[in-house]
């Protein structure tokens, strides 16, 4: 499917991605070609195949639901842009 | 002392253990060999105080005659592992300054088994690429060039940092992420050996996660040896990945003793690409002609899927990488550009940190996973996936292992490719299946281009079978006889 400049602007608004107007339109080529690409896969019959979202045949594990990490507050908050009082800090949302 | 940067890693062992030499000068030869790699832009940080201050550890254990399995050997750590207050980048802007709390698992196995640490390698951007030229610290040049050709070529990708250090012998051994032939390709290109173990086998916690269904901590190191030994300290169970395996780890330099006689090994003939250069046709016919010398049975098999496995990657890897990247805003870590709102904040720090490619793949994936598209292209790429496993299962009914090429091509120039993202993924042909199969696979230096330069073998293997894959891997290397070296060493 062949993505327009206006599609690639909604794209890149749902991944939070910053594209300047002037680059649009040369996106839009080249996410197009790749997706034209990736259908030939319609060619592939997959009725009544199962979708593998992993590899792995087992399930996964249960543990006891206990604390196993934390108190470590300042450790991660030592790689924040913005830190205040023990807390990340964004621009305000709430006015 | 540099004669100590041209050992293999088994034999470094040795000479530590026999105190022909000790750790701390195993690390200062290594450590003047990063320097002299430093044209090649290999690495990203060197850590060399480290290195010695882990050496010297290293030595007092040796002395005492309580060596640990790789005492004093000094490795090179692809910069996708986290690493406790190290610059941890990606190779991406947007990690900017991040230094991690913690150790990834694999790299502390590393650490508690002797191990010393030389740097972080380069890499592509967030392990997007297959010529690492899409990091943000600059481009890596392969250690080969082309006889009488002083073009630089790329060392492949993703893991393109790690496999130039020990083409360039500024590492014993290495360590390397592969999503889609991200250690194989790469090992190929630079003519040493790369292993992707079973997805599953080595802990992904403390890895940066780019496609997590398909990423692959595995070994790189210029012996077969050498890189069982790395993977028997890096595989085994670990709490923290629920998703690693928890099955009993083999003896892998122990499998590497015994001879490849009665096993059968497919030739899958749709990797007979169209377009295919004849001298690696020539170099894949030449393999399953040694391993019938060795007493192996060559079998033409049928993988009649092949050709969809890149296509079904550029969904699946796009789509959990759009979800894996979507933790890179702004708050937590690294880059922030500010802006006049949260939303308008997230989006110029994703805007200015992340690069072209890495982009291109977010977008795409975001795209495959949105309402009206999610069918039509994430669940039939799961689909595919699941008939290309399907593909390998009836393969591994009637023979151990497949012999392949690891990629279509020898390396190339940098900046070739660079205008077609396609081309570039096709790069990755033979490599990708594997991931998508969860199947452990090995790429061995087995000759050399007209051109002159590295050619790498492909043993694909089943699941968790990793003793099989090195024990023809060593069968091929021992065939092989790949005594070349690069050109940057001869120089």
């Amino acid at each position: 499917m062949a993505l327009d400049k206006s599609a690639v602007a909604h794209i890149a608004r749902l991944a939070r991605i910053r594209v300047a107007d002037g680059e649009l339109d040369a996106l839009a080529a080249e996410l197009s070609h790749i997706l034209a690409w990736v259908e030939q896969l319609a060619e592939v019959d997959t009725d009544d195949v199962q979708p593998m979202a992993s590899v792995a045949a087992m399930r996964l594990p249960m543990r006891e639901d206990v604390v196993t990490d934390g108190d470590c507050r300042d450790a991660i908050l030592k790689n924040a842009p913005q830190a205040a009082r023990g807390f990340f800090a964004v621009p305000k949302v709430v006015e | 002392m540099s004669d100590l940067t041209g050992l293999s890693l088994a034999e470094a062992r040795a000479g530590l253990l026999s105190r022909q030499f000790s750790a701390r000068e195993l690390a200062q030869a290594h450590i003047a060999a990063m320097e002299r790699a430093r044209p090649l832009n290999a690495f990203i940080t060197e850590t060399p105080e480290r290195a010695l201050a882990m050496a010297d550890a290293a030595d007092g254990r040796l002395k005492c005659g309580a060596a640990l399995p790789l005492d004093g050997i000094p490795l090179a750590v692809k910069d996708l592992f986290c690493t406790a207050g190290v610059l941890t980048t990606a190779a991406s802007h947007i990690l900017d300054g991040f230094a991690p709390p913690y150790e990834s698992t694999v790299t502390a196995r590393l650490w508690s088994a002797g191990a010393v640490m030389l740097g972080k390698t380069n890499l592509d951007e967030f392990a997007m690429g297959s010529s690492n030229t899409t990091s943000h610290y600059g481009p890596v040049e392969n250690p080969w060039r082309r006889p009488g050709d002083n073009r630089p070529l790329v060392p492949g990708g993703s893991s393109g940092g790690s496999a130039a250090a020990l083409a360039a012998h500024a590492a014993l051994g290495a360590i390397g992420t592969d999503t889609g032939g991200s250690i194989r390709q790469p090992a190929s290109f630079c003519g040493i050996v790369g292993l992707k173990p079973s997805w599953g086998r080595c802990s992904r916690w403390g890895v940066v996660a780019y496609a997590s269904s398909l990423d692959c901590p595995g070994p790189m190191a210029r012996t077969v040896c050498d890189a069982a030994l790395l993977l028997q300290v890096m595989a085994g169970h670990d709490p923290r990945d629920s998703t690693s395996a928890p099955l009993p780890v083999p003896d892998y330099a122990g499998a590497l003793v015994g001879d490849v006689r009665g096993l059968k090994v497919g030739i899958p003939r749709e990797y007979r690409a169209p377009g295919m250069p004849a001298e690696i046709e020539a170099l894949w016919r030449r393999g399953a002609e040694w391993l019938r010398d060795a007493g192996a049975t060559p079998i033409e098999i049928s993988l009649p899927m092949t050709k969809y496995a890149l296509p079904a990657y550029y969904i699946i890897a796009p789509a959990e990488a759009s979800s894996n990247l979507a933790r890179y805003d702004g708050v937590k870590y690294g880059l922030r550009v500010p802006g006049d709102s949260l939303d308008d904040m997230y989006e110029r720090t994703r805007g200015e940190g992340f690069g072209a490619e890495v982009k291109r793949r977010v977008l795409i994936g975001t795209y495959v996973l949105s309402a009206g598209y999610y069918d039509a292209y994430y669940l039939k790429a799961q689909k595919v996936r699941n008939l290309i496993a399907q593909d390998f299962a009836a393969a591994f009914a009637n023979v151990d292992c497949l012999l392949t090429p690891t990629a279509p091509s020898a390396a190339f120039a940098i900046g070739e490719h660079a205008d077609d993202p396609i081309s570039m993924y096709l790069n990755d042909v033979f490599t990708i299946p594997a991931n998508l199969a969860g199947l452990p696979a090995i790429s061995v230096p087995a000759g050399l281009s007209a051109d002159g330069l590295p050619l790498g073998l492909q043993i694909i293997g089943r699941a968790f079978d990793e003793a099989t894959v090195l024990r023809v891997g060593a069968a091929l290397e021992r065939a092989a006889e790949f005594r070349h070296r690069a050109s940057f060493l001869t120089a």
